[in-house]
């Protein structure tokens, strides 16, 4: 059983000193699923880079633990061999370098062998429909949104992280990519022996209809304002932005999507 | 003969020598003798060891050359397609200056591949400067490549001459590892309708090194083509230099000419100069030209890191990335593996940070 355990995180840009995250607090343990839901400017996309350290950010206060050990005192490569994990919302294009090349390495810091990869690659390619031609080329590099999607969820599948934080998984997919790779993620988070916990932050509302999640949290503003079941997605759907913060002069929404619903 | 100790270098007042260490130059330092040459393949060529001394000389290290020259002439019969590269080794030794002298002349319609190898003795000061001179007769095509892996404290200042007549296919591919300094200018002349020029060049400095590239693609006919890419990298104190000139004549309408220039600077103390130019005289021609130099991009080594990779690993990982579009073009595929290894040494020793 792991805990991923954040607790009054609060972050800013380090170019500009803006704060983005204003005290957050969460915890996901193996086999729960969480959503962050939250509008474009809440903080989502802040939150899975101070998690996983990507430069460019400041943490002033808070802590992030997994099963006790600081990740914030870690660098990111250690964070990821601790047994975090992050699922991009735009995997990078790095060209000349193949996906076998790179989990091989990535095994290796992990102390795991590395003999069973390609078999172990070609049956999860198999399992998310990602072409087995990819397998061997530059990461990520002439691949459309969905086969990059589909690349990351079998990243996540081969590395078998103790926690993945999803961020946007949903974004530039289509319904069949969105329903394999969730699916994978699903069944990754029920596994007997090393259950994935997962984060997924998102945007849409349709993410959640095939991952469904044990916890939905609302973001707004680098603050988690409510948190509940899964009836609070249904609740967002149906009344909006203003269910969360109280105003009563915000439109009814009008569109699906959440953009429309947390228009200010 | 001329005493090496009279040689009258030139300055770095000059343009052609900006940037260029030649300051640093002692040839008096060195002694005349002949490098260790092997030539192996090219069952089809014929191939000799007799002097060639009507070569352009564009400076006093060419004359220099002719001068000491120790010479491989590779001819290929009109229509004759020799399928085994020719490999020419040359090696070095201590305190030495040796002056190899190559040329290969292709008849028409013929087809070879020659690669050229520069080593010198480990830890020692030499000095080597290499001509090559490749001739390209109509519709010939001609692969070259040379990798210059002298040792970190050597000097090599070498002079490439390509000249492609019409419908002639000339690919010149240069990787460069080794050398205190070294410099290679390369001159290309399309002097055939038709003729194509394909360029790629591959270099990486650690330490005190430096590397040095003028080339200049000189586009005398119509509808001729050239295209040019070379990727570098710097690490530690290093330094490198890229000046390229695209000529157009006023006389070679319909041409297409191209260059880009890529550098990687791996350390605060490295340092990467790019300088593209253009002289078009004609209009109805295609041309561009790319240059960039920086450090690693941040997003990949996140995204690397982010898999688990410690910082060393990825950024050997994308620094490799980086040369494979050049590495992946080259001649003589058995050699690519080999080098691909050479460079990945390379990256490991400098403590790229």
């Amino acid at each position: 059983m792991t805990v991923l355990s954040i607790s009054g995180l609060r972050a800013e840009i380090a170019s500009t000193g803006t704060e983005i995250l204003r005290g957050i607090d969460l915890e996901v343990a193996s086999g729960e699923v969480h959503a962050v839901m939250g509008p474009n400017g809440a903080g989502k996309s802040t939150l899975s880079a101070v998690l996983m350290g990507k430069p460019g950010y400041r943490v002033t206060a808070g802590s992030v633990t997994l099963d006790g050990v600081d990740m914030l005192a870690l660098p990111t490569w250690e964070r990821a061999v601790a047994g975090l994990h992050l699922v991009m919302q735009y995997p990078t294009e790095v060209p000349g370098v193949a996906l076998d090349d790179v989990l091989t390495e990535a095994l290796k810091s992990r102390g795991r062998a590395t003999e069973g990869l390609n078999a172990d690659l070609s049956a999860e390619a198999e399992r998310i429909g990602f072409e087995e031609r990819f397998l061997h080329r530059p990461l990520n590099v002439d691949l459309s949104g969905g086969e990059k999607k589909r690349n990351e969820t079998l990243q996540l599948a081969v590395l078998r992280p103790r926690i993945a934080i999803l961020d946007e998984l949903d974004s530039g997919l289509d319904i069949d990519a969105l329903r394999d790779c969730s699916r994978r993620v699903e069944d990754l988070s029920n596994d007997a022996e090393n259950p994935l916990g997962v984060l997924a932050i998102t945007h849409y509302n349709r993410l959640l209809t095939e991952l469904r999640p044990d916890h939905v949290h609302i973001l707004v503003k680098g603050q988690i304002v409510s948190s509940g079941g899964a009836e609070l997605a249904t609740v967002l759907e149906t009344d909006g932005y203003a269910a969360f913060t109280g105003q009563d002069d915000e439109p009814a929404p009008s569109g699906s999507s959440l953009d429309d619903l947390f228009r200010i | 003969m001329l005493p090496l100790a009279d040689l009258v270098l030139p300055t770095a007042d000059e343009e052609i020598w900006r940037y260029s260490r030649i300051d640093q130059l002692d040839p008096g330092s060195f002694t005349a003798s002949h490098p260790r040459t092997v030539v192996s393949g090219g069952a089809g060529a014929t191939i000799t060891s007799d002097r060639v001394d009507d070569i352009v000389e564009p400076d006093v290290f060419a004359q220099y050359n002719t001068e000491y020259q120790t010479t491989t002439v590779i001819d290929v019969p009109n229509g004759a397609m020799v399928a085994e590269p020719i490999v020419i080794d040359h090696h070095t030794v201590a305190g030495s200056a040796a002056f190899p002298r190559t040329v290969v002349r292709v008849g028409e319609g013929a087809q070879c591949t020659v690669v050229e190898r520069f080593t010198s003795e480990a830890h020692a000061a030499s000095l080597t400067v290499p001509v090559v001179a490749i001739e390209a007769a109509q519709a010939a095509n001609v692969s070259y490549l040379a990798v210059n892996d002298v040792d970190t404290v050597a000097w090599q200042i070498g002079h490439q001459i390509l000249t492609g007549h019409r419908d002639s296919t000339i690919n010149i591919s240069t990787v460069t590892l080794g050398g205190h300094y070294t410099r290679v200018r390369t001159e290309s002349r399309s002097a055939g309708q038709g003729a194509s020029l394909r360029q790629v060049a591959l270099y990486f400095a650690a330490g005190d090194q430096m590397h040095d590239f003028r080339v200049h693609q000189d586009h005398d006919a119509p509808h001729t083509n050239s295209d040019l890419l070379f990727k570098g990298a710097v690490q530690d104190r290093a330094r490198s230099v890229y000046t390229g000139l695209i000529s157009i004549r006023e006389h070679a309408k319909g041409t297409e000419a191209n260059q880009t220039n890529r550098n990687l600077t791996l350390s605060e103390g490295a340092w990467a100069e790019s300088v593209p130019n253009l002289d078009i005289r004609n209009n109805d021609v295609r041309c561009s030209h790319a240059s960039t130099v920086g450090p690693i991009d941040p997003e990949q080594r996140f995204y690397l890191e982010s898999r688990g990779l410690q910082p060393e690993i990825a950024e050997r990982l994308v620094v490799l990335g980086f040369f494979d579009e050049v590495l992946s073009q080259l001649p003589a595929l058995e050699l690519v593996n080999e080098l691909r290894t050479r460079v990945a040494t390379r990256l490991s020793i400098g403590g790229a940070r």
